[in-house]
């Protein structure tokens, strides 16, 4: 049996050895060896991950220091309720995402599955890295394994995808420059890295501007890699013009740990004292997760590519997020912790359908789903759970955030946010069965198409009953884990 | 206090004809396995009902909690009088409407049949779970259910004309539901902390303000636009797209009363009579159900569609349930409950008789009718007793429901709406005796039928012909929902 103690680091390093296993086999053995010994992997991290959270849920939170060195000089390794969340969320929707890949990325690019499984393994465990990490420079090292990664999962898709890779690299670089830079004045200041170290020396602190400045440039260095509006410009194209089997992985996962970061460094490199109380920016910012929420669902709404489409629902959501964040309250905290989960498994539904639908149609245009409910029933009964818990009607995920989320605006008298929260849900109705009206009463050009191929499905179908069964299980998920990942003293 | 007894056959009764939508898909290529899977769901459906009624006749009250989603946010069940009274008129209507579909449906050779019946069954599902909701949480999670499952059912053609009602369906009945209900239940969540129906109403003793009250009691009457309060009501006349089972059952019965019934449980249960009453919320509900209830009937007058006409009768008459809800007295909140059921009987042989025209002549305006009650006696008999029942004339149950509202008006001191009631009375007078008159009385030359008499086919004529009789029988023996609907009063009022 694994000593409880070494699981933290089984999470990375399985996922990291892997992507060379893969590597490996695909250059000795044969292409057909990366996906099943991507998918161990994967499953393996997950394990480890899974065994984590419930150490974490039984016993509180797990240090690991990497190569036994102590901290602040050595990295250490953190997991605590929040992040032991998180790195599930990420494992498992990985796991889905890479079997449901396999025939997309047949299809797409036959030549490159020994180069595509490797660099998806890379990006993961970039991800897992960035979640668990205690200290704020290697999550800058990781920050970088995973965009160089997914630049080039990005790039390796349609002729378009090269100028949206690009884009995705210029503005991501950007962003992790302002992170590094933030990071860099709280070094200045303090002379620790480790975030545990550094919140015990912030404090004293946090009249200085260095740290004031450093924390800004933290902030908006991540809300660049969240795609929080107005700093979404990079994400829809890049997310569209993806290969598939990426944007099921990226779309889902991304945002969501960068929203994980934000909350990390706001309750765990600061407090709430200083973030709410101290600096006068909470009010602002909620006004702008509104206007993310109301203009990423106007922009949705006027799209005629359906997987685009979904990518601008994606920048309403961060809205959602980091909106609930600073809304300050128990409510609105746990709203967006509650997200984070709900809206990767909800975000994996919607792309896991479009690329099933996108490999049976071979078109991404509204106009492409006419009949698609006759044509793979299935898929779009999946696609509709999906939709439903978007929309927030219960007893789907999608309702239980949202609850909490507008719970904490009417409790901090945000009205804006409850607003910008009810719009999009209306909007998120007319979006989805816009979809309905199409496939359901326009006769299809070609004949019968039959429904998508069983690898794609039944991730698909497990996601669905998946996003129902979370629902009904969303207080189970807050009292064991969210309530304790909420920062004391809110 | 009530007694409690701890069973979970209520969850049952909801999820029964749900259970059976993947036997009704399964058995999809054989029709009569598949109409056979769905009789058996609606028997047991109906039987479970049963079971309980006496009970809750005794005075007893039955619970079942699933599970506890958010703290105070439970998915559970609460039977209790007017839940009962509800849940009785659906159910036992369901196997008629079933009855009917088989003749309506199989007679218009209609396709996706088995899509009709799942959806159906879902709906059924759902109709059940918003009378045996415990609180607002529940109610609004079946009450979103049967919308969606409603939709396919309404855009069963398929066509352009299906295809924008179902759009100004969703958009007035989602619309609403969320840009209303949702936030509403949220606020009164936070002033409360809890959503049960119980007491006597949870916004008692919450300590908010009039003017909040105000705005919650019109987000909840608006909000539950499935009760057809004006201006929310178009999207009753674009539904009538749907096939007529679905006219009869649904937008007659089950989804419109839904939205009354979930206004009499925001009343009743929700801010509580006392609390209505103490602060004189309810004159503006009244308002609008009487303004509502006039111009519905106004316009029924004009339509040449006869399931128009009879839809737009719906709108006015749901509003003579909110009507009673909203006059806070013993008599109007009796005669509110037991109108659920007695226009349930009446509107849903209006609606078979119309479905059984069509079936057997092809025809769907009212002009072209003249003459009709030659070649189809029956139906037009059966379309006369409807008729009598929505006036509120004896011998029929719509007697019964509107004599009591009249009661309740004057124990309410509100003569006005006394005056709005006898003048609805006449309207709907108004456009339906004319209808059974010219069916009947006309020249040969005016005659638009022969003398023969051929009626629509036995599965069609059977169920509008049991619901007739049922209509009559109700005035003389109201008994069950009579005594349902007293027992609920008595409850609300806390005598």
């Amino acid at each position: 049996m694994i000593d409880p103690g070494q699981l933290p680091i089984l999470i990375v390093i399985i996922p990291l050895f892997g992507a060379f296993a893969v590597s490996l086999a695909g250059c000795c053995l044969s292409k057909r060896w990366c996906l099943p010994l991507t998918v161990l992997a994967l499953a393996g991290s997950g394990w480890a991950a899974l065994a984590t959270l419930n150490q974490v849920i039984a016993r509180g939170p797990l240090n690991y220091r990497l190569g036994g060195w102590p901290p602040p000089m050595g990295i250490e390794y953190v997991v605590d309720h929040l992040n032991g969340l998180v790195l599930v969320v990420i494992t498992v929707v990985a796991l889905l995402a890479a079997v449901a890949s396999k025939r997309s990325v047949e299809a797409e690019m036959p030549n490159r599955i020994n180069l595509y499984y490797p660099l998806y393994l890379l990006l993961v465990t970039g991800l897992l890295g960035m979640t668990i990490t205690g200290d704020a420079f290697n999550l800058y090292v990781l920050l970088e394994i995973s965009a160089l990664t997914t630049y080039a999962l990005i790039a390796v898709g349609r002729v378009r995808a090269l100028h949206a890779g690009f884009n995705y690299l210029i503005l991501g670089t950007i962003g992790a420059s302002l992170y590094l830079l933030g990071v860099g004045h709280l070094y200045i200041m303090t002379g620790s890295l480790n975030m545990a170290d550094l919140a015990v020396i912030l404090p004293d602190l946090y009249n200085s501007p260095a740290v004031l400045t450093g924390f800004i440039l933290i902030l908006v260095g991540i809300w660049t890699k969240m795609a929080f509006f107005p700093l979404h410009t990079w994400l829809p194209n890049s997310y569209t013009y993806a290969p598939d089997a990426t944007s099921c992985l990226i779309a889902p996962l991304m945002t969501k740990v960068s929203v994980y970061i934000m909350l990390r460094m706001m309750f765990s490199l600061f407090t709430p004292a200083y973030v709410f109380h101290h600096l006068e920016v909470a009010a602002p910012i909620v006004w702008l997760a509104a206007a993310a929420i109301v203009g990423g669902s106007l922009l949705a709404l006027t799209q005629k590519d359906f997987k685009k489409m979904l990518t601008y629902l994606i920048v309403a959501e961060v809205g959602y997020m980091v909106g609930g964040a600073w809304l300050a309250n128990r409510y609105g905290i746990t709203g967006a912790i509650l997200h984070i989960l709900n809206d990767a498994l909800m975000t994996l539904c919607l792309f896991l359908a479009a690329a099933a639908i996108i490999y049976k149609v071979g078109g991404r245009k509204l106009a492409d789903l006419k009949g698609i409910f006759h044509r793979m029933p299935l898929t779009m009964a999946a696609f509709m759970v999906g939709a439903l818990s978007m929309i927030g009607v219960p007893p789907t995920a999608g309702f239980f955030s949202k609850w909490y989320l507008i719970l904490g605006g009417i409790q901090a008298g945000r009205w804006e946010f409850v607003a910008a929260l009810l719009f999009s849900s209306l909007v998120n109705a007319v979006i989805f069965f816009r979809i309905v009206e199409i496939g359901f009463f326009e006769k299809p050009e070609s004949g019968e198409v039959a429904e998508a191929p069983l690898s794609m499905l039944v991730p698909l179908l497990l996601v669905a009953v998946s996003l129902v069964v979370i629902g009904i299980y969303s207080g189970e998920i807050v009292t064991t884990i969210i309530q304790h990942a909420v920062p004391e003293g809110i | 206090m009530l007694e409690t007894i701890t069973s979970i056959k209520p969850l049952l009764a909801a999820v029964v004809s749900l259970a059976a939508v993947p036997l009704i898909v399964l058995a999809g290529k054989k029709p009569n396995l598949r109409e056979g899977v769905t009789f058996a769901a609606g028997l047991l459906k109906f039987g479970l009902v049963l079971s309980m009624l006496g009970a809750v006749l005794d005075g007893k009250v039955i619970e079942y909690s699933l599970v506890e989603v958010l703290p105070g946010l439970a998915i559970a069940f609460r039977v209790d009088s007017l839940g009962m009274l509800f849940a009785l008129v659906a159910s036992s209507l369901w196997l008629v409407t079933s009855a009917y579909s088989i003749g309506y449906m199989r007679g218009l050779a209609e396709h996706a049949q088995t899509r009709y019946f799942a959806f159906f069954a879902v709906a059924l599902s759902a109709t059940i779970g918003v009378a045996f909701s415990a609180n607002l949480f529940t109610l609004y999670l079946f009450y979103e259910m049967l919308s969606l499952a409603t939709y396919p059912l309404v855009t069963h053609h398929q066509d352009g004309e299906a295809r924008i009602s179902g759009r100004k369906y969703l958009t007035y009945i989602l619309g609403t539901s969320i840009g209303l209900v949702l936030p509403a239940m949220l606020i009164c969540y936070n002033l409360a902390g809890t959503l049960e129906f119980g007491g006597a109403g949870f916004l008692a003793g919450s300590g908010a303000s009039r003017e909040l009250l105000l705005v919650l009691l019109l987000m909840f009457v608006f909000g539950f636009a499935k009760a057809g309060i004006m201006p929310l009501h178009g999207w009753l006349p674009a539904a009538m797209v749907a096939p007529t089972p679905v006219s009869a059952l649904l937008h007659a019965v089950a989804v419109v009363k839904v939205g009354a019934f979930s206004i009499f449980r925001i009343v009743t249960g929700v801010f509580g009579i006392e609390l209505l009453a103490d602060l004189d919320l309810n004159d503006i509900v009244l308002i609008l159900a009487a303004i509502t209830m006039l111009v519905a009937s106004l316009i029924a007058l004009s339509q040449d569609g006869l399931k128009r006409r009879l839809a737009f009768s719906t709108i006015g008459q749901l509003s003579y349930i909110v009507m009673g809800a909203a006059l806070l007295s013993p008599k109007g909140l009796t005669g509110g409950m037991l109108h659920i059921a007695m226009h349930a009987f009446g509107k849903i042989t209006l609606f078979m008789c119309a479905g059984a025209i069509f079936v057997a002549t092809g025809k769907k305006y009212i002009s072209e009718m003249v003459g009709i009650g030659r070649r189809m006696p029956v139906t037009m008999a059966a379309f006369l007793i409807g008729s009598l029942s929505v006036i509120g004339l004896p011998p029929t149950g719509g007697f019964i429901s509107k004599w009591f509202l009249v009661l309740g008006t004057l124990e309410a001191e509100q003569p006005a709406m006394l005056f709005v009631l006898l003048g609805s009375s006449l309207l709907n007078a108004a456009y339906f005796l004319p209808i059974v008159y010219r069916a009947f009385f006309c020249t040969p030359e005016e005659a638009r039928f022969g003398d023969e008499v051929r009626e629509a086919p036995l599965w069609c004529v059977a169920p509008l012909v049991l619901t007739a009789l049922a209509t009559v029988i109700l005035f003389f023996y109201p008994q069950p929902f009579a005594n349902l609907a007293r027992l609920a009063a008595r409850g609300f009022i806390g005598g």
